[in-house]
């Protein structure tokens, strides 16, 4: 694994942003208050239970959230400009040939009426002043990019007549088409069965040595970030609780949730079940209680009979270098002293 | 594809063979005597063995039925009307023609105007926009199709007297407005009685095509206006459906993933929705328009009867209360094969639309 | 994109939507629906004006008024509050081709309008039901041939086959309802039906049969139930149109008949009468479109409260 090291200027930098659902039944707060940044040609992972905000969060970077989502607060700067700041018609130029995406449903996320072939032209058709004939020699030449066999016929295939894994690699083409700065890639193999899977993350493997395109990978499979990323967020209930370069939070796991996520990792087999080891669930984010959103199922918090995580929020602070946590063990308040501090640089002494 | 419009065509033979003998039995099981009442009540028994021996009553039900399928499919006879003596494919080329203009009329109005109005209200759902059009086809639904009809026969010819907005109450074209048939303009030599004549007297019976391909401009004027009300009455109920349906397509299509993926393409908002949502959209939209075109057909008796228009909905309203039975099975036939064409026609359409149809 | 601030959701709101039922949920979420409040405002108006007709009414709606009074036939409005004459009788909507009060006729046209409605969903909701229930229950060919019998039902546009069953019957007031009726039945016996077959596989079902239930006291006890809410829904989207189609026979003369005081007949009898004297065409044709403007909102209201995704999208 390369570790890229972060340059002066960051290519993505999303500061404080919050997404909320008005919802009949209250205000959703599915993203509140995510910073993070994405140096240039890194592969940023972003990680954490289903429903925890890792799409919203995505959504929100491309403007793609839809009724009843808004974005209330925060930036987003995309090599420095904020996104959140232009015009609709200034962020479909963003859109597709600056920040592009591809989805977990690679069949649903293709338009059934239309040829493949067709909608990847589209996409040099909408960003570039380019003939028929080269868009669509271009659109054969990503395919065979990917990896699709037989380029040229299956150009003209609609999207029911290809597995799950070719739809995802067709999704990846068009993704690619403009060499985008940076492509946002929502679980990208969690619908493929193994192999395929395997497949898929050979050829982003591949894709980002051989291309300037930082990836944002969210995913439920820590496997996959650890072999694909450079650095890591965990989310949990619309915020980061911790982050740090793929090494060193793998290695020195901070934050109670993150911890119980790597003792549930198992040595072999199905990846599906294992976020599911810690017990509990994830709070309903509309009303939630105040105090650490983990509280109610962390057992650190018991552990060291610790008030103040149901009373006050801690914030996500800077406790190694580049290695951010959001958890009171670590985080010092009025008249509370952070019983973890001497605990985790032992363990790190080890 | 020619290969499936084929087995679709095939498949709806059977559907026809059906309709006719179904429509034979219904017609029979109508109860009332024929002859009293083509006759009037008080003819005479003899005078009534007669009549039931001409025109073939008293024989045995099934051997009518075989005699009138015998007619129908092998020479094309539907036999003539018990209450006017004339053969009844005459009364078709007068009347048909009357009400597929009317009915076509309706249905491109309810189409032109509904799926926009469906569009715009999906795409700024909750807006006044939203609302307004909403409310609107709710009013649509509920609203009987003659009182509309005739609240605006009053508005249009009375109330607007005098201004350039009157329009005519009532009748296909003005008395004394007469379209010469396009045959004889073009002095067509046509042996009457012959399927040609026939075809051609149906085609010039189209007041509108025919005054239009023969450029008779005040006879086209005069079939427009007296077509706009029961044009504007008869597609309330349809436009508002077709509304309504499309609004709910598209807000289900607009959630859709690929919809999405076309926005992080980079597309605009515009194209989003006109090409790849609207494409997706369209399935349901033709399934409610052919449907539609039921509701149509029960609307042109009542559209009709009130603008006195002699069209096929009045005129078989008035034999399914005559028990005129030749011409209750000719026009039911032509309604229900009306019908299957219709659904053919969707099923193509589909095929055309939606690529993963092709397959099956 | 717009910045704002989030409003504050109120705290009940979020404690009452923790611990209830489906049924409370769907009756919650109709309560905020506008349509289908409308339409409850409009429908608990016009059982009003039903149940109390005769205290609104100001004439005898049958009565006719020659000799009565000094007033042309066919007299429009004539409101005192509005400028009318005050030597002038006072009637809201001017008096028919028979010299009555046409506004106490609109009244009590409620009652019948209601009447009608309610009578003809109500008879091919309980046809509609048992025949679904037998047809989904017993399977195989009896399922068979009434499936397709409904089929043929469904393929006739329903306002002709109503007109055909009536020239069976013949005309008048009941033997229309019996037509409406009948040509309503399909909807709901497809709609038991499939309620019925997608339930009578399920766990709590066979574990009943095997634990020796008859199977009528399955269905009424463990399998219709279930069928009631979707049943509901349908049966208010057809009241409207029941009535509506009711009003067309009548308006064709093959419905209620004269001197009835219903909306229909009273303006088919006085159609040709409409440039001369609209109103008397006018009310009768609001009073029908309000009643089934009632009846479609309550049915969409129920139907979106049923199906939050919809309602949530309608919303959205
Ligand atoms: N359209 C919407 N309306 C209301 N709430 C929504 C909507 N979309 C997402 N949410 C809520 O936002 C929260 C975050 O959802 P999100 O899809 O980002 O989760 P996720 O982390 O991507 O989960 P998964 O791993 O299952 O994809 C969830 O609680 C979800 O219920
Ligand atoms: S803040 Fe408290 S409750 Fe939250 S994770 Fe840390 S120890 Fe657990
Ligand atoms: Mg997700």
């Amino acid at each position: 694994m390369s570790t890229k090291k972060t340059t002066t200027q960051p290519l993505l930098d999303v500061q404080n942003l919050k997404t909320y659902f008005y919802t009949d039944d209250g205000v959703l707060t599915a993203v509140d208050g995510v910073d993070f940044q994405v140096a240039p040609r890194q592969v940023f992972g972003l990680v954490g239970e289903s429903g925890c905000g890792k799409s919203v969060t995505s959504l929100s970077l491309m403007r793609l959230v839809d009724t009843p989502g808004k974005i209330v607060d925060g930036q987003v700067l995309l090599q420095g400009e904020n996104l959140l700041d232009k015009t609709p018609a200034e962020m479909t130029k963003v859109r597709g040939s600056q920040i592009s995406m591809i989805f977990q449903q690679p069949k649903s996320s293709l338009n059934p009426v239309f040829t493949i072939g067709d909608q990847i032209v589209e996409v040099f058709k909408i960003h570039e002043t380019i003939s028929e004939k080269d868009a669509r020699q271009q659109a054969v030449e990503l395919l065979r990019r990917v990896g699709i066999p037989d380029p040229e016929r299956k150009a003209q295939a609609y999207p029911h007549e290809l597995s799950g894994g070719q739809a995802q690699r067709v999704m990846i083409a068009m993704a690619l088409a403009l060499k985008p700065r940076l492509l946002i890639a929502d679980e990208p193999t969690t619908a493929l069965d193994a192999t395929i899977q395997a497949q898929i993350l050979d050829l982003m493997q591949d894709l980002r040595d051989t291309t300037d395109t930082a990836v944002i990978l969210i995913t439920h499979d820590l496997g996959v970030i650890a072999e694909l990323a450079d650095r890591v967020a965990v989310m949990y209930a619309g915020k980061i609780v911790e982050e740090g370069d793929t090494t060193a939070l793998f290695d020195k796991p901070l934050h109670p949730y993150t911890q119980g996520l790597m003792g549930s990792i198992p040595v072999l087999g199905d990846t599906k079940e294992r976020l599911e080891v810690i017990p509990g669930n994830v709070p309903s984010l509309i009303n939630l209680q105040p105090g650490c959103r983990f509280a109610s199922r962390c057992g650190a918090r018991v552990e060291h009979n610790l008030e103040i995580c149901t009373q006050v929020e801690p914030d996500l602070i800077e406790f190694d270098a580049g290695h951010k946590v959001r958890c009171w063990l670590y985080q010092e308040h009025a008249g509370h002293t952070p019983p973890l501090k001497a605990f985790a640089d032992k363990k790190d002494r080890k | 594809m020619i290969q499936y419009i084929v087995r679709r065509v095939l498949l709806a033979i059977p559907v026809i063979l059906g309709i006719l003998v179904v429509t034979f039995l219904i017609a029979r099981a109508i109860p009332g005597d024929p002859c009293r009442s083509a006759l009037g009540e008080r003819a005479t028994e003899a005078a009534c063995e007669a009549f039931n021996q001409r025109m073939g009553l008293d024989q045995p039900v099934l051997v009518q039925l075989g005699i009138y399928m015998r007619q129908i499919l092998l020479e094309g006879d539907f036999g003539s009307s018990i209450r006017y003596s004339r053969p009844v494919s005459l009364m078709l080329i007068e009347r048909l023609p009357v009400t597929l203009e009317l009915g076509v009329s309706a249905l491109i109005l309810a189409v032109m105007v509904g799926i926009p109005a469906g569009i715009l209200s999906a795409v700024k759902r909750n807006s006044r926009i939203d609302v307004a059009a909403m409310v609107g086809s709710n009013i649509g639904v509920s609203m009987p199709v003659y009182w509309l009809g005739l609240m605006l026969a009053y508005v249009f010819s009375i109330f607007l007297k005098d201004t350039p907005f009157w329009l005519p109450p009532s009748g296909r074209l003005t008395a004394g407005v007469i379209a010469a048939p396009f045959y004889k303009v073009w002095d067509w030599q046509l042996v009457s009685g012959s399927l040609g004549a026939q075809a051609a007297d149906f085609f010039s019976n189209l007041v509108l095509f025919n005054s239009f391909i023969t450029g008779q401009w005040h006879v086209f004027s005069d079939g427009i206006k007296h077509l706009i009300l029961p044009a504007v009455a008869l597609s309330t109920i349809p436009l508002a459906i077709i509304a309504r349906i499309t609004r709910s397509s598209m807000l289900d299509v607009l959630g859709a993933e690929y919809v999405r993926t076309a926005r992080a393409k980079g597309l605009a908002e515009r194209a989003v929705i006109l090409k790849h949502a609207l494409r997706n959209a369209l399935l349901p939209i033709i399934t409610v328009v052919g449907l539609q075109t039921g509701t149509l057909f029960a609307g042109a008796v009542l559209t009709e009867t009130i603008f006195s228009f002699s069209g096929v909905g009045r005129a078989l309203f008035d034999a399914i209360t005559g028990r005129d039975f030749p011409v209750i099975q000719a026009f039911t036939v032509v309604i229900a094969v009306g019908y299957v064409a219709i659904n053919l026609i969707v099923d193509i359409c589909y095929a055309f639309i939606d690529p993963r149809i092709k397959i099956e | 994109m717009a910045v704002q601030s989030p409003p504050v959701a109120s705290v009940e709101q979020v404690q009452d939507y923790r611990n209830n039922s489906l049924l409370f949920l769907t009756f919650r979420r109709l309560f905020r629906q506008r349509n289908a409040q409308v339409g409850m405002l409009i429908l608990g108006f016009l059982v009003l004006v039903a149940i109390f007709a005769p205290a609104l009414a100001p004439y005898d709606p049958d009565q006719s008024l020659i000799g009565v009074e000094s007033i042309d036939k066919r007299a429009g409005p004539c409101i005192h509050l509005l400028g009318c004459p005050a030597d002038q009788p006072e009637h809201y909507m001017g008096v028919d081709g028979n010299v009555r009060d046409q506004y106490s006729r609109i009244i009590y046209g409620t009652r019948v309008s209601l009447f009608i409605g309610f009578s003809t969903i109500g008879l091919a909701v309980i046809f509609g039901t048992i025949i679904g229930a037998v047809s989904g229950y017993a399977g195989g060919w009896v399922d068979n041939i009434i499936m397709r019998i409904m089929d043929v039902i469904l393929a006739f546009p329903s306002f002709l086959l109503a007109i055909a069953i009536i020239t069976v019957l013949g005309r008048g007031l009941q033997n229309a309802l019996y037509a409406i009726a009948i040509v309503n039945v399909p909807v709901f016996a497809r709609l038991v039906r499939s309620s019925v077959m997608s339930l009578k596989e399920l766990d709590f079902v066979t574990a009943s049969r095997s634990l020796g239930a008859s199977p009528l006291r399955i269905l009424f006890i463990r399998i219709l139930p279930n069928a009631i809410p979707t049943l509901i829904v349908q049966a208010t989207l057809s009241i409207g149109g029941a009535i509506l189609e009711a009003a067309a026979l009548s308006f064709l003369g093959l419905g209620a008949q004269p001197p009835l005081a219903e909306w229909g007949t009273m303006l088919g009898t006085e159609r040709n009468q409409v440039f001369t004297s609209p109103h008397l065409v006018f009310f009768p044709g609001i009073a029908i479109m309000v009643t089934v403007l009632a009846f479609n909102l309550l049915g969409d209201g129920f139907r979106d409260a049923m199906d939050p995704r919809l309602a949530q999208l309608a919303k959205s």
